[in-house]
């Protein structure tokens, strides 16, 4: 099953939509500036409408099935918060808009500030960081310039464990520091005794991910945190697996000095394909000062017939900015939405529900699937995708075999330290019903993989393409398409 | 709230995992710090939450009731039905990140399309699936231009007359490149030097310059030159653009340049307190490798059968890890999908009819604007569909009077340049009638006399 792109389906002369013509006198466009051809497609708007509906249904989404993709959190997305995000009165705002027209969207943001503040347990928080990634870059940064403010210029190297998400050594290394591994414990904790080999004065952070990326609570947080601490180090924390602390813990009562958050992980704002996102970063206090500007204050306090005077403000010792304007707005609305609905019982039952939900599967695939290491896990485990006795048969194997059930495969090859791994992460928004059927399929794969190994070398078979040559797209390089009398 | 377990059904789990309660599953957590009370608010029901969120939406003034003349980077566009309607698909908008190929050509191929699409409207080569937004695109293209000369040359040489926002980020971005320079053109005095300007400037130990195209104050500058004197030094030209000036105007990639990024919000995004937006990011073919953020190349399955993947993934973080030179990861996914139905729907002659709507009636404004008494229209080159007006009073002041009028004024200048205190930036677009326009120019002149 193909689809041609909007280039192959153009026709010359078709037009999709139209404007009201011009009801102003007609000047001349700039002369020696005025382009010559417009490589546009042309299309009618059934066309378009038909093209993008067939190309959805090429898609996998959570609306259509089961997504276990571990450290991902993909939980169902309520259709609530699409009606809310796009609500008039928050889509119709410019950015620039004076603020005193715009008081509705800081009251939002202010709100969803202290509610996240709330529960991490932190002092200050930004809006500003447009994903998990970029709010990760703006902790190191934070970090950096915590370090500088105290003219401590030797702290050149960031602690990362090799549990850590794969993300963390790239934006140290962009924000000029040295990357130091350190390694995991039998039990899948930080190794403690390695950490404090590495911990002197040249140590800026510890990029610590808790759960870490094989589920596990590290046992040792508050023994790792003081010890960083202690060598004169902040300790980062990656909010990506925030949905199993949820009511549970507070990372800054454990003593994290900054933190991201994902809304489109832990508050159900939907990942679309691939963003946008939005990874709000909260800090202790003693680094309220270094935030992303801006952030929303109260400016005139209120009373009780009239509401407070919200603002923008550029905290004191800022990093700067990071992206324009003040964050990625819609998927704002959409987090804070959701966050209003669980409320503060529902915030704990999310977390409940997510690690009773990945305990069960665990506890039905065990005997099966080799578990590196055998603790309970948090929201997400990790096992091997396998076996001494089916030498041939790969996690890949297993994943694409899976397509054929109709269920979306689970995190494969990460984290690098599980050997095969598969990493699955329920959530609290599927049922027992779903986990029972996706852990019988995964007993019913375990067993085609011992006597018919080439179901899974094959697989999928179904779906509206094949395993695609990797090779062939980096080598070639087809990066675009153009109308066909521009070639 | 969306948790579907019975009680029974929760039962039956906590036996198969074999324990007696949900608390025993969180033994690893310190003692003390286990199960906080959260002070928050009790949880709403969909029907209360819907309203809530009303009431904050109602507490705004928004660009429907009035007529808005703001733009500087945000810019109020026509957003046919069809285009939200689409984005609305569960199979797109709750899928993750293509990984898994197979199950996600869909999200494949329209990131392929608007990788197309931008490399077409740029007159590049090859484009990227999008950055953040305009301004990190710009800290991106710095963050190419130095890694391209593998460190060698340290000089990022910028127009004033770029985005103010975006030379913020460019500068928070590089910051950790204690090597690298970002070197102002003119002086934050002279913003309106014309690219012209930069040229006595540009040396060996050039990596990028740096101009926007229309640029802050709207004004379009041919770049062959520059592009010119950029390449006899061995350097790299940038260009920020804004894409509905490119249904008109020439291209980026005709005068030369080697980077072309910017924002793609006047695609087809609503205005939305300024996020999320759409960061892009087009190049020359020989540089595609060195581009950061994702890309999707076509190829083919066992079959024979068309098909697309995420391609070039060693240059990234999770593989390349500390050496990566971008920790990106996906971004503007959905956003990067309405991109690319609103330029399919719009086509060829629909965005030149925008554009072109966008120009006729800018300088329809600009022209009764610079016959009124007291305000002088700045600019004296071409400009596409922003221009600067200083007034004779504080733009604070103005803009006061016009909202009472229904006018959301201009952007006020000083705010970024010292040296334009009283001036504005005003932006027309499609969206603006000749009423609204003239409505406009009668408020602004009651206001220069009160």
């Amino acid at each position: 099953m193909t689809e041609q792109t909007i280039y192959e389906l153009s026709s010359e002369g078709r037009q999709g939509v139209r404007f009201p013509a011009s009801d102003v006198p007609e000047v001349k466009l700039p002369a020696g500036l005025v382009r010559e051809n417009l490589p546009l497609p042309e299309l009618s708007e059934a066309d378009v409408v038909r093209h993008f509906i067939h190309l959805s249904s090429f898609n996998y989404g959570i609306d259509v099935g089961f997504y276990p993709l571990g450290s991902c959190t993909m939980k169902y997305n309520p259709k609530i918060n699409e009606e809310t995000a796009r609500l008039a009165g928050f889509t119709g705002t410019h950015p620039l808009q004076p603020e005193i027209t715009v008081q509705g969207n800081l009251a939002l943001m202010y709100q969803l500030q202290e509610q996240i503040k709330e529960i991490s347990g932190f002092a200050g928080m930004s809006l500003q960081p447009s994903a998990g990634a970029q709010g990760e870059l703006v902790g190191v940064m934070i970090i950096r310039a915590y370090h500088r403010s105290r003219g401590d210029s030797k702290r050149i190297r960031m602690l990362i464990p090799d549990s850590a998400h794969g993300t963390n050594p790239a934006s140290s290394a962009m924000s000029g520091f040295e990357v130091v591994p350190v390694p995991s414990d039998v039990r899948g904790n930080v190794d403690l005794a390695a950490l404090k080999t590495v911990c002197d004065d040249t140590v800026a952070g510890l990029m610590l991910t808790n759960p870490n990326t094989l589920g596990l609570f590290d046992e040792n947080v508050l023994e790792v945190i003081k010890t960083v601490h202690e060598a004169g180090g902040l300790v980062y924390g990656d909010g990506a697996n925030m949905n199993a602390l949820l009511g549970i813990a507070r990372p800054g009562d454990l003593g994290i000095d900054v933190m991201h958050f994902n809304l489109h992980k832990t508050f159900s704002t939907p990942h679309g394909g691939g963003g946008p996102g939005s990874g709000p970063v909260g800090v202790a206090k003693h680094l309220v000062d270094f935030l992303p500007a801006p952030v929303v204050e109260i400016v005139e306090e209120g009373t009780d017939e009239i509401p407070p005077l919200y603002g923008l403000v550029d905290p004191k010792h800022t990093i700067g900015r990071v992206k324009a304007f003040h964050g990625q707005f819609g998927v704002l609305v959409r987090g804070f939405t959701y966050m209003r609905m669980l409320g503060c019982d529902g915030m704990r039952r999310v977390a409940e529900y997510a690690v009773l939900n990945a305990n069960y599967l665990l506890s039905k695939l065990k005997d099966v699937y080799t578990l590196p290491y055998k603790r309970v896990c948090m929201h997400e485990f990790v096992v091997e995708g396998c076996w001494s006795d089916a030498p041939d048969v790969h996690a890949l194997d297993i994943a694409k075999r899976l397509m054929d059930y109709k269920f979306h495969p689970p995190t494969n090859y990460f984290p690098l330290i599980v050997h095969e791994a598969l990493m699955i992460e329920p959530t609290e928004t599927e049922s027992k019903q779903t986990l029972d059927a996706f852990a019988e399929v995964l007993l019913k794969i375990a067993e085609e993989a011992h006597t018919t190994p080439e179901l899974l070398h094959e697989a999928p078979h179904d779906t509206p393409v094949g395993r695609l040559d990797e090779v062939k797209a980096a080598k070639e390089l087809v990066l675009c398409c153009w109308l066909p009398e521009a070639n | 709230m969306f948790i579907p377990h019975s009680t029974k059904e929760k039962e039956e789990m906590l036996k198969s995992i074999g324990i007696s309660k949900i608390e025993d599953l969180f033994d690893a957590i310190p003692k003390e710090h286990r199960f906080p009370k959260l002070n928050l608010p009790e949880g709403l029901t969909e029907m209360e939450a819907l309203a809530e969120l009303q009431e904050y939406a109602d507490a705004n003034e928004t660009v429907r009731e009035l007529a808005c003349f703001l733009g500087a980077g945000a810019y109020n566009h026509y957003t046919p039905a069809a285009v939200d309607n689409l984005l609305r698909r569960g199979e797109f908008y709750t899928a993750y990140t293509p990984y898994q190929p197979e199950v996600s050509q869909g999200t494949l191929q329209a990131i392929f399309e608007f990788q197309s699409l931008i490399a077409n409207l740029t007159g590049m080569e090859v484009a990227n699936a999008s950055h953040y937004d305009g301004a990190t695109a710009t800290a991106e293209a710095g963050v190419m231009a130095y890694h391209n000369f593998r460190g060698k040359r340290s000089k990022i040489l910028y127009s004033e007359a770029i985005h103010p926002q975006y030379h913020a980020v460019l500068c928070s971005y590089l910051c950790g490149y204690e090597d690298i320079n970002i070197v102002s053109g003119s002086s934050k005095n002279d913003p309106f030097a014309s690219p012209d300007a930069l040229i006595p400037q540009i040396d060996d130990d050039t990596a990028l310059v740096l101009v926007q195209y229309p640029d802050f104050f709207g004004r379009v500058y041919d770049l062959t030159n520059l592009a010119a004197k950029v390449h006899e030094h061995g350097a790299l030209l940038g260009v920020i653009t804004n894409p509905t000036a490119l249904g008109v105007l020439k291209s980026p990639g005709e005068f030369g340049a080697d980077i072309v990024v910017g924002e793609g919000q006047p695609l087809g995004i609503p205005l939305s307190f300024g996020g999320p937006y759409l960061g892009f990011f087009a190049t020359r073919k020989e540089y595609a490798r060195k581009i950061a953020g994702r890309l999707v190349g076509e190829t083919v399955d066992e079959k024979g059968r068309k098909g697309y993947v995420l391609t070039l993934t060693a240059r990234e973080q999770h593989i390349r890890r500390e050496k990566a030179t971008s920790n990106i990861c996906s971004n503007q996914g959905l956003i990067t999908l309405a991109a690319t139905i609103y330029l399919s729907l719009v086509g060829k002659s629909g965005f030149k009819q925008v554009s072109n709507l966008c120009y006729q009636k800018a300088h329809y404004a600009a022209e009764k604007l610079a016959a009124l008494p007291g305000f002088i229209l700045v600019n004296k080159d071409p400009f596409f569909h922003e221009f600067v007006l200083k007034c004779p009073k504080a733009v604070s002041e103005i803009n006061e009077a016009l909202l009472d009028e229904g006018i959301l004024g201009g952007y006020d200048l000083g705010r970024d340049f010292p040296v334009l205190k009283d001036h504005m930036l005003i932006a027309v677009t499609e969206m603006n009638t000749r009423e609204e326009i003239d409505a406009l120019v009668e408020s602004l002149a009651e206001v220069a006399h009160d």
